[in-house]
């Protein structure tokens, strides 16, 4: 009986202590399903969801403070993504945070432009070049296409110009077959 | 004789589609002397694997025969020449030779008739080290004629681990409809065989194995004889069995070395390399002669009255070459490579390019639409035909559901796109334009993705610098503050001292409490010291001249500390 107790004790105290052991040990660092959803979203950095970047809102809805249906960028694929990760119903994109648009990168009216750095404070990727009173410039392949820049130009020089596909972006479209209409026979 | 005696090897697969070859193999290449020029060419300036060569030429520009309008950018690039002398009418946007439809940048060249060569100097290539070689032949343009169109020069490397104990010429052609490979060997052979050697020297091989396949015998013929009068024992000229796919590089290491490629690994690193017959005369022309790369020996074949082969230079439109052919009326596209792994073109006028090897003219009769695609009924023939040992069938319903990732599970991007399980499928399903289709897909997403990972590094960098910059700026006015109340003890000593009528109650008042409350010390004591410095001003104008400047620069930190200490 005693040697039974015994037995099971030092078991317990053992297992207890390896499992402390490696709690510490493997002790993960900042919350995997966060980095997990982040991985997901564009990175846009747009704040259209209402948060001030991915990753916050990547850790609402990992907190369970936010629906999955509110990152543009992302799409309906994107929430199609978030749902299975997340184990929620897929939801149709919440249009008070805006609409799926095609990809578009910012460019700035060089002529227009007067250099007051408005825009390069606001790029949350400083994809913009320049410095006061020079002209600016957008570095096309860092643009996200987030159009935080757009508003706080003071005259209005910058716009949204969609990526034009070319052959290195070029995409098989997805396999169809062409019904053709049969001649219709006139009734003898 | 070595030919007989050589042991060959299998690849599994592989299909005997119908050979079309006899129509375009009987006469001989039309030189590039004899094919006229047409009134314009349009040379795109993206023709090769790599980096999109830059144009160094404008409109209006004149140039000469093998002049360089496209420069390589960095070494994974090759660059473009001039197929003739003339001007340059545009440097724009053309339609491109490529299914898509989409335009690139192309120097369009009006020729002034003269056809005239600039200076061709041939290089000292035994002499040269491998870097100014690999430089030289960018430079000429020179690129892979089998399909690939991958700059040559990257694959000249000599510093590398594994030895090379085989050099694989490629002479198979083994794609319906396309004898260009089989004319040169023909023809040239002599030459073919100097581009073989200059090869095999710079990348000292042991062997050379050329492999034609064997519905060739006048190609094989025409290299041995070349080969007898060389008198190289080391260099064969091999007929191997007529089998598609077997020109692929892979497949044809296979039957020649028995050496099988794995997945994820390249040739060289079983001392195995892989050359096209068409490259290894360009580069005996490049190297020898001194020549770039303008032109190509390229089959019209299909619908046209006489299919044959002809010398062309880059830059020709496609419709023009064939209209020499006898391009019948009823033609509807053009079909750029063979009928297995051709793509169509997106109009008649599109140009010919380094890659294309073949142009076969289409008409609903040669070519009818395929019949209607039915249900995969788990036949498993494609899976029989696959040269590669693929799965087709699996990476079919996987593609077609669009399940990316267990597609590439099936290893989609071993897979050639050579067509022979769409050719033996029952049910009429175009796998192939699945597997395009999720390769496209999924390099898509990768760049995506890329871009994603991007964006957050540097978003997060950016936040990063933000909050430093925050933090110093803080630091940086809380030293300031701390200098100031410092010196401002001292200067208030001295301006009590130097204005004796009003600094003494302002000292008194600032050394009081300063115990009490730093904050309203400091402004106490600007307060005090200005009224210090307006009596001063006000009572010895000629005297207090000094003190009032001293007091007037303390003021001016003092006042930029306060809305930090309100902070």
């Amino acid at each position: 009986m005693l040697t039974a107790l015994i037995i099971m004790a030092g078991l317990a105290i053992l297992i207890g202590a390896s499992l402390g052991f490696a709690a510490i040990k493997f002790k993960v660092e900042g919350d995997p399903l966060v980095d997990k959803i982040d991985a997901i979203l564009p990175q846009t950095q747009c704040g259209q969801c209402g948060f001030p970047g991915c990753k916050p809102y990547a850790t609402a809805m990992a907190n369970g403070e936010a629906d999955i249906n509110r990152c543009p960028p992302g799409g309906e694929e994107g929430i199609r993504k978030l749902a299975d990760l997340l184990g929620r119903e897929f939801k149709e994109l919440n249009a008070e945070n805006g609409v799926e648009k095609p990809k578009s990168v910012a460019f700035v009216d060089e002529q227009r432009c007067i250099g007051c750095t408005l825009c390069l404070q606001a790029c949350p990727v400083d994809a913009i070049a320049g410095a006061a009173k020079q002209m600016h410039t957008i570095i096309g392949s860092l643009c996200t296409g987030c159009e935080l820049c757009i508003a706080p130009c003071p005259v209005t020089c910058i716009t949204m110009e969609p990526v034009q596909e070319t052959v290195d972006t070029w995409k098989w479209r997805y396999p169809t077959f062409q019904l053709t209409p049969v001649a219709t026979r006139t009734a003898a | 004789m070595n030919a007989t005696l050589r042991k060959l090897f299998s690849f599994n697969g592989g299909v005997k589609p119908a050979s079309n070859k006899t129509e375009s193999n009987r006469e001989p290449i039309v030189p590039l002397e004899a094919v006229p020029l047409p009134p314009q060419f349009v040379v795109p300036l993206h023709q090769s694997v790599g980096g999109i060569p830059q144009p160094l030429v404008q409109a209006g520009d004149k140039v000469l025969k093998g002049q360089r309008i496209g420069g390589a950018t960095g070494a994974y690039s090759s660059a473009i020449h001039a197929p003739t002398s003339g001007t340059v009418l545009a440097v724009e946007p053309r339609l491109m030779a490529h299914t898509s439809g989409l335009t690139m940048l192309s120097v369009v060249i009006e020729p002034d008739g003269r056809d005239e060569w600039i200076e061709l100097t041939p290089p000292d290539w035994r002499n040269m080290d491998g870097d100014t070689l690999r430089d030289y032949l960018r430079d000429a343009g020179v690129v892979g004629l089998g399909g690939a169109v991958f700059p040559s020069h990257m694959k000249l490397r000599q510093d590398r681990s594994t030895p090379m104990h085989t050099l694989v010429i490629n002479g198979a052609e083994c794609e319906p409809f396309i004898t260009c490979d089989d004319l040169l060997m023909r023809e040239r052979a002599a030459d073919v065989l100097r581009g073989i050697i200059i090869i095999r020297t710079l990348l000292d091989a042991k062997e050379v194995a050329i492999g034609i396949e064997d519905n060739k015998p006048e190609a094989v013929a025409a290299m041995q004889a070349a080969i007898a009068a060389n008198g190289d024992a080391t260099i064969h000229a091999v007929a191997v069995p007529t089998r598609y796919p077997a020109g692929g590089a892979k497949q044809l290491i296979r039957v020649l070395t028995g050496i099988e490629v794995p997945h994820g690994e390249r040739s060289t690193s079983y001392g195995v390399q892989c050359f096209n017959v068409g490259t290894a005369y360009a580069i005996y022309q490049a190297l020898e002669l001194g020549r770039p790369m303008i032109s190509r020996i390229l089959t019209v074949a299909g619908n046209v009255e006489h299919p044959r082969n002809y010398e062309v230079r880059f830059g020709t439109p496609m419709d023009f070459i064939a209209r020499q052919a006898g391009l019948k009326p009823n033609t509807d596209a053009f079909i750029m490579g063979g009928p297995m792994m051709g793509f169509r073109m997106p109009a008649l006028d599109v140009p010919v390019v380094k890659a294309a090897n073949c142009i076969i003219a289409s008409s609903p009769a040669l070519f009818p639409p395929p019949p209607p695609e039915m249900a995969c009924i788990r036949c498993g023939a494609c899976a029989r035909a696959c040269p590669t040992d693929l799965q087709p069938f699996e990476m079919y319903w996987h593609a077609r559901s669009k399940n990316f990732g267990k597609v590439q599970e099936f290893n989609l991007f071993d897979c050639i796109e050579c067509g022979c399980c769409a050719f033996v499928c029952p049910s009429h399903i175009p796998l192939v334009d699945y597997y395009r289709f999720a390769k496209t897909e999924i390099w898509d997403r990768e760049r995506k993705k890329n871009a994603a990972d991007e964006a957050r590094v540097r978003f997060e960098a950016r936040n990063e610098r933000a909050e430093r910059e925050k933090r110093e700026k803080a630091e940086k006015l809380a030293a300031r503050t701390a200098a100031a109340r410092a010196t401002l003890i001292t200067e208030g000593d001295s301006a009590a001292a130097a204005a004796p009528t009003a600094a003494p109650a302002a000292a008194a008042t600032a050394t009081a409490s300063t115990e009490v409350d730093p904050k309203k010390a400091l402004i106490e004591a600007a307060i005090a010291r200005a009224k210090a410095k307006k009596a001063a001003a006000a009572t010895a104008e000629s005297t207090s001249a000094a003190p009032a400047t001293q007091a007037s620069e303390t003021a001016a930190p003092t006042s930029g500390t306060e809305p930090t200490s309100k902070e």
